[in-house]
């Protein structure tokens, strides 16, 4: 079930401000975010997220086709450390 | 066995039932065809005129109304190549279910400690090997 579209993307207030502040000054710092729930809108463009995903803020490059996903689709919370560390023989 | 647009070959069921055999038309789209097309749904495919279904090729092809949004509808290898490309969307960019979709595990949040086996393929161990 998708989001009704009356009420447009979600974006939180907070990342909002942050990037409208970066393309008024024109700069291309990463900008740090805990919004993994915000949609990326066409605005998100160009810019570096890190986005938090537990513990750190991998970085996250926007790219034309990354709009309508969700910034924490882009920052995996898990990590996957393989089977089989152990050696059989000891 | 009747062959509808190239390659498609239902059997000697009702024309309603066998039309779900086409890649991309299911039971519901079916019923829309024959409805458009004019054609009873209870007839057995063998037995269709080969107007009947020269007509419902027609409607497959052509009709602008038969999918959800209304467009034209996408059968067989125009399908699986429109749905391939979105796959490889999803999966240049590195998204969460790109990343399933590269590791062969489930895309929708199912478990993975047990089950999963469509995707998972056949089991294997995996891991520590006991010594014996």
């Amino acid at each position: 079930m998708g989001r009704s579209l009356k009420k447009g993307p979600f974006v939180d207030q907070k990342l909002l401000g942050k990037i409208d502040a970066m393309n008024e000054s024109g700069g291309k710092r990463p900008i740090k975010t805990w919004s993994r729930r915000s949609l990326i809108t066409p605005d998100f463009v160009g810019h570096t997220f890190l986005v938090h995903n537990g513990k750190d803020f991998p970085s996250v490059f926007v790219t034309e086709n990354m709009v309508g996903h969700k910034l924490g689709e882009f920052s995996a919370t898990r990590k996957f450390i393989a089977h089989g560390g152990h050696n059989p023989k000891l | 066995m009747a062959r509808l647009l190239g390659v498609e070959i239902p059997n000697e069921k009702r024309i309603e039932a066998s039309l779900p055999y086409v890649y991309g038309i299911g039971p519901t789209t079916a019923k829309r065809i024959l409805e458009q097309a004019g054609v009873e749904p209870d007839i057995r495919t063998g037995e269709l005129s080969d107007e009947q279904i020269s007509k419902i090729a027609h409607v497959i092809t052509e009709s602008e109304t038969l999918n959800c949004e209304g467009g034209k509808l996408l059968i067989e290898g125009d399908l699986r190549r429109e749905l391939q490309g979105h796959m490889k969307r999803i999966a240049s960019i590195n998204c969460y279910r790109g990343i399933r979709h590269r590791k062969g595990l489930p895309v929708r949040g199912q478990r993975t400690s047990t089950n999963s086996r469509t995707r998972k393929g056949k089991r294997r161990t995996v891991g520590v090997v006991r010594a014996s």
